[in-house]
């Protein structure tokens, strides 16, 4: 084994061009820490190759903590003989406290394992939203997890199951929230967890949440199931304040970046007040954005459940469409009414889904209408954009009776083809 | 020595996020009124009761040491009463109960961490990045690098608010596009079918190697009296999703690789939709350690959407206003024939009306 505290000079005039400008330098810090941690001076000496050559020398493959099928990215350096510290440098995918807030404590605890345990390299956070804790090997990973395990930590998702879910800040410190979007990813990964830690799907499935159509957890096209905040009824508005943030940016403002603005067209200018023709208003959040003290959400709130984005792997990008108009989300029944709809979706993709077919791309192959079907939803025309434009339609209730009476006929389009084909 | 295993499944679930909120939000979860921006990077949340939280947003590089961390949290205890949160793109906001403690704690901020504070309302956000190098199997560029070299350069518009409205980054270091949607997206490129060792493909899974493929590319074939795997060139569109599957169906090239820009993605639904983004211009040479050439060019549509776009316009909706041609005319980077789809659905990105600006 190699010596873990033998500290190698290690040179990177590349990478060392990064140490300067105004931005912070992942550079410096590292290099402060590799003074500590010599896995760390050689991970940015494969960097620095990695510059030279643009080349990259990481091989991926499979290591798993036991009682758990994912949560770690193992990782093999392909220079291991140059930099033996890294032949092994795993990353541990932890989940987060929902809408990524950590008390000091918590944080420090997670800093004071991977110190102790890993290279002490953290990354907050990667892209599917867990806390990243980069540098163990194929022993310490199993140590740095099972203290994070007792400390109440737990991995986070990776392959074909459910992944760590992620939120915005919602409820917590936004006026915009229309539900508890901390509370509501929580509940989901506690009762799913089991799909998140021993995958069992065809392929992986993403929920994000978001408080409200600003979707500022970016799941419309990141999720197969983005859970989004809205409302039915009146908009909540506040003349008063209406009619002071007129005074205070003008006439001219409020039209051109208000009322115009309005995808529906539902809002109108009255003097100094606002109209709102609330059955019109697709809840767009724009206008609440502007004047978010004279506007706000309506009191009866819930989300929007919606299906199948995911970026470009396979079949390119595809966008979400909206799966439930509208769920309350309020109290314990409302959010297991929502899990009872996953489990339904879970079990007839589970079933049918190809390997590797996340939930969007497995709707395009058997239909929108066949998935409903199948969950025992009703078809709901705010599911589309507009009624289909091609006639291609199989009316199951009107074909049988026609079926069966019709006398057998000889296909005779294909019969004048031939004829015509063999005269030419 | 060897560790005594004592580990099972433990399945503790999410942490519980009640006792890491600072106190103002637990007592006011659901209650907040209205917020505003007293300068660039800070936010005041004002609760129902009057009560008001502060938030400073400070860019990190995401990619942090312990004792960074550490430091974080040291500010945090000093000026935040132990409780801050990290934004989706990898912004730190220090959660600040008292006004008085806003200008010190931003001081300290740029001068302890040197982290700069901004990102909100009309600016730059941070760059939401992928691995890259530093820790992809697939990477074809970096992406912890080349996002330090493109922030130092795009600095001003994060800590300045003055732009028409927010503009959201991200980079991708290979066709997966862990980076997703954006105003703004860098990507890489391949551009040749994958070399296939055939040494090394058996160890695969070949029938999912197969399956993966969104062009129906590969198939099974037999080399040396061994099962393998064979591309049809003419159908491979280089996105490396096999290579995603096996190792040894290697897409990456270092000499040929290059980066894309595309425009124009955004995931909320103010307004119109969401909406993907759509190709600016392509072949730009991945150039570390600093790709200059990439920031250029992303300096060059910032610069455009600056002078042309009206507030509340993204800079996809600032397309949408003024047309294509005109994006082209005053970006100067040439429409090609690659910027016409001819992947599924093509059809559907052509013009079907006589709507052209002339
Ligand atoms: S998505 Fe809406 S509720 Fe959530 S943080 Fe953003 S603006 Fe607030
Ligand atoms: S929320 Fe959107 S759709 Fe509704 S009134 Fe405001 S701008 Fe119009
Ligand atoms: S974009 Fe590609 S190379 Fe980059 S992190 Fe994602 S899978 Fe890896
Ligand atoms: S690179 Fe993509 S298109 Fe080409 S063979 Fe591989 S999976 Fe198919």
């Amino acid at each position: 084994m190699s010596d873990k505290n033998k500290k190698t000079e290690i040179k990177t005039p590349l990478l060392d061009e990064l140490k300067t400008g105004p931005w912070p330098s992942f550079v410096n810090d590292l290099k402060k820490l590799s003074e500590r941690k010599p896995a760390v001076g050689e991970l940015l000496g494969q960097l620095e190759q990695s510059y030279e050559d643009n080349w990259n020398y990481w091989q991926g493959t499979v290591l798993n903590v036991d009682g758990y099928g994912g949560g770690v990215i193992a990782r093999y350096s392909e220079l291991a003989g140059k930099f033996p510290n890294i032949a092994q440098f795993h990353t541990i995918r932890i989940i987060p406290p929902a809408g990524w807030v950590y008390s000091t404590k918590k944080l420090r605890e997670l800093c004071d394992i991977w110190d102790k345990h890993g290279a002490g390299i953290m990354q907050m956070h990667g892209m599917t939203g867990d806390a990243l804790l980069l540098g163990t090997d194929n022993k310490t990973t199993f140590d740095a997890a099972e203290e994070l395990m007792e400390a109440g930590w737990d991995l986070g998702g990776s392959g074909a199951a459910m992944r760590t879910l992620s939120c915005c800040v919602g409820q917590a410190r936004c006026e915009m929230a229309c539900f508890d979007t901390m509370g509501v990813t929580k509940f989901l990964t506690d009762t799913f967890i089991s799909q998140l830690h021993r995958p069992e799907l065809p392929y992986k499935y993403k929920f994000k949440l978001s408080g409200c159509a600003n979707d500022c957890a970016a799941s419309m096209q990141r999720s197969d199931m983005p859970v989004i905040g809205t409302w039915r009824g009146p908009m909540q508005i506040d003349q008063e304040e209406v009619a002071k943030f007129i005074d205070k940016h003008g006439l001219d403002y409020t039209v051109n970046n208000v009322i115009t603005r309005c995808p529906t067209q539902c809002m109108q200018l009255k003097g100094k007040s606002i109209e709102v023709d609330n059955g019109n208003c697709v809840h767009c959040m724009h206008c609440i954005n502007v004047m978010n003290k004279a506007l706000a959400p309506g009191k009866d709130r819930g989300a929007t459940i919606l299906i199948g984005g995911k970026r470009t792997l396979k079949i390119g990008d595809t966008m979400s469409s909206v799966l439930v108009p509208f769920m309350k989300l309020e109290t314990p029944e409302d959010w297991r009414k929502l899990t009872a709809l996953v489990e339904r979706i879970w079990e007839f993709w589970g079933e049918n889904g190809l390997e590797h077919e996340r939930i969007g791309e497995f709707i395009e192959r058997v239909g929108l209408g066949t998935l409903l079907e199948n969950i025992g939803l009703e078809p709901n025309v705010e599911m589309v954009a507009h009624p289909r434009s091609n006639p291609y339609i199989k009316f199951e209730e009107l074909a049988p009776g026609r079926m069966g009476g019709e006398p057998e006929e000889a296909p005779t389009v294909v019969n004048k083809e031939t004829e015509g084909f063999e005269k030419a | 020595m060897a560790t005594p295993k004592k580990m099972a499944p433990r399945d503790n679930g999410a942490p519980d996020h009640k006792v890491n909120l600072h106190p103002l939000m637990a007592k006011n979860y659901g209650k907040w009124k209205y917020h505003e921006i007293p300068k660039p990077g800070v936010l005041k949340h004002v609760a129902e009761n009057g009560d008001a939280i502060f938030t400073v947003r400070a860019g990190s590089p995401r990619t942090m040491s312990v004792d960074t961390v550490r430091k974080v949290c040291d500010i945090a205890d000093k000026y935040c009463q132990g409780h801050l949160r990290f934004t989706s793109r990898a912004n730190i906001e220090f959660l600040c109960g008292n006004e008085k403690d806003v200008e010190p704690l931003i001081a300290e901020i740029n001068k302890v961490l040197g982290f700069p504070v901004g990102g909100t309302g009309n600016t730059l956000s941070n760059i939401l990045h992928t691995q890259g190098w530093m820790h992809c199997n697939l990477p074809g560029t970096d992406a912890a690098g080349s996002v330090k070299a493109l922030m130092d350069d795009l600095y001003n518009e994060f800590v300045k608010e003055d732009l028409p409205y927010r503009v959201k980054l991200s980079t991708s270091c290979c066709t997966i596009n862990c980076g997703g949607q954006a105003d703004i997206a860098i990507n890489v490129q391949h551009h040749h079918p994958p070399r296939i060792n055939h040494q090394g493909v058996p160890i695969c899974e070949l029938p999912k190697v197969v399956a993966i493929c969104p062009v129906a590319a590969i198939r099974p074939t037999n080399v040396d009296g061994k099962g393998s795997l064979e591309v049809v060139e003419e159908k491979c569109m280089y996105c490396g999703a096999c290579h995603g599957q096996c190792p040894s169906m290697e897409i990456r090239d270092a000499q040929t690789d290059t980066l894309t820009i595309w425009v124009g993605g955004k995931n909320s639904s103010t307004r119109k939709g969401p909406a993907f983004m759509k190709l600016a211009v392509w072949g730009l040479p991945n150039n570390p350690p600093r790709w200059p050439e990439v920031s250029a060019a992303v300096r060059k549509i910032i610069n455009a959407y600056k002078a042309g776009g009206r507030p509340y316009e993204r800079i996809g909706e600032w397309i949408d206003r003024i047309g294509w041609k005109k994006f082209f005319e005053v970006t100067g980077f040439p429409f090609t024939k690659y910027h016409i789809d001819d992947f599924k659905l093509a059809r559907t990105t052509l013009n079907t009306s006589t709507h052209v600006r002339l």
